[in-house]
């Protein structure tokens, strides 16, 4: 009788923490569905990437340098970026951006990536981007990429496939050539020859990553990761996005109320 | 600049401070890890993309002239994650602003905190205690931080 009480006592308490600790446990993830409103699992600030790419940082350090073909570094010392190692100052920039021209893909996962809706269907899946709130579609309908490419386009023309129950790859071409989009913020250059490849993993219910390669031959010699398993949490379904857009207006008066004093330039831009 | 500095100190330790970087502009304009404190009267808060502006008076000691200032913040979302509004301020409210200034010289800078007539604070890209993990992001160590605190229209 005193032995089970003995292991009552002693068994009871351990079940208790097991238990806890497994409902603790994330609910795994459905199958093949990626839908719902994710951010940052490191909080807003993570996918910003103001620095560069998330994987590659454009930081000096010989470890993110990027292999550049000759044609490649020189679009990319062409370049007047804002950020990064060779940052020119607040008011002397040739980012598209600052133009509120489209950031385009991959940029739009490369910059400001933040709270991110993504909805899907039978043929198709839908990233709502925060950023310049700003969509692209992803068919899964069985297509395959356009052999030609009709028009380029600032997000290209993407298809996915499910590759198991519980990760996307997505494969993109047809994106604008290199005198309209930039890879980052900080000036790195990608051309109308790109091709990116997604994947968008979902781990357990609430935790997704995406990993980005950059495969384009005409600036690099070579495939890179961008993105290396970034990532992203499972937000309130309730949550409304706030807006971040691109005002010329605005903009303008940004410039010249603070752009062009901190950079020491006088007159607008 | 036209202000009494009141106090100079170095911050040797690396504070633990979340720090969003910014995502339009980086720190090549900025002083990196000096910090001044100033007090003045607003005359706009122009809430907008792609960083907010406020922009306030800072009377001159002595009978010097008024000095304007104008200090950027975050991007709209993320001030409104860390409770700032489009209605913050008004026009001639009495604020204390503590901002990291530009390297011109000129009186703009990247506001990190400011307190209202009410007590209340506000603080963006880490608040005035950020300053050693602000130049660590920009690459200095701390030994390169230095505060100091400036106060002007007394």
């Amino acid at each position: 009788m005193l032995n089970r009480f003995l292991v009552l006592i002693l068994v009871f308490p351990a079940g208790l923490t097991l238990s806890s600790v497994v409902f603790a446990q994330p609910a795994p993830a459905p199958r093949h569905d990626i839908s719902g409103t994710w951010e940052p699992v490191n909080g807003r600030g993570d996918g910003v990437q103001a620095g560069g790419v998330k994987a590659m940082p454009n930081d000096g350090k010989p470890e993110h340098d990027l292999p550049y073909t000759p044609h490649g570094l020189e679009v990319y010392r062409s370049h007047k970026a804002l950020e990064g190692k060779d940052a020119v100052l607040p008011a002397y920039y040739n980012d598209p951006r600052n133009f509120c021209e489209p950031i385009g893909f991959p940029r739009a996962d490369h910059y400001n990536l933040r709270q991110t809706q993504i909805l899907q269907n039978e043929f198709k899946v839908v990233i709502l981007y925060e950023y310049a709130q700003t969509w692209r579609v992803i068919w899964t309908d069985g297509r395959e990429l356009p052999k030609e490419i009709p028009e380029e386009r600032f997000y290209g023309y993407s298809v996915g496939k499910w590759v198991d129950d519980t990760t996307l790859v997505v494969q993109t071409v047809g994106m604008m050539p290199e005198d309209r989009v930039w890879l980052d913020s900080t000036g790195r250059p990608i051309s109308d020859k790109l091709r990116v490849e997604e994947r968008w993993h979902r781990v357990n219910h609430d935790r997704l990553e995406l990993s980005v390669t950059i495969d384009d031959p005409k600036m690099y010699t070579k495939p890179w990761v961008s993105m290396d398993k970034f990532p992203m949490k499972l937000a309130d379904p309730h949550t409304d996005v706030p807006e971040m857009y691109c005002s010329p207006s605005e903009l303008e008066k940004y410039n010249k109320l603070f752009g062009n004093a901190a950079s020491n330039k006088e007159g607008k831009q | 600049m036209r202000t009494n500095r009141v106090t100079t100190f170095a911050v040797a330790v690396s504070l633990i401070v979340s720090v969003p970087l910014m995502g339009h502009h980086g720190n090549a304009a900025f002083d990196v890890g000096k910090e001044i404190t100033l007090k003045g009267t607003v005359t706009d808060w122009f809430w907008a993309n792609p960083h907010c502006i406020l922009q306030f008076d800072v009377k001159g000691a002595d009978g010097q002239p008024v000095e304007h200032w104008v200090t950027e913040t975050s991007n709209p979302p993320d001030m409104i994650a860390t409770g700032w509004t489009k209605t913050s301020f008004k026009s001639g409210d009495q604020v204390t602003v503590t901002a990291q200034p530009v390297k011109s010289g000129k009186p703009v800078g990247r506001l990190l905190q400011v307190v209202l007539p009410n007590g209340k604070m506000l603080s963006t890209f880490g608040g005035a205690k950020g300053a050693a993990a602000r130049a660590a992001a920009a690459g200095a160590g701390p030994a390169d931080v230095k505060v100091e605190e400036v106060i002007s229209g007394r």
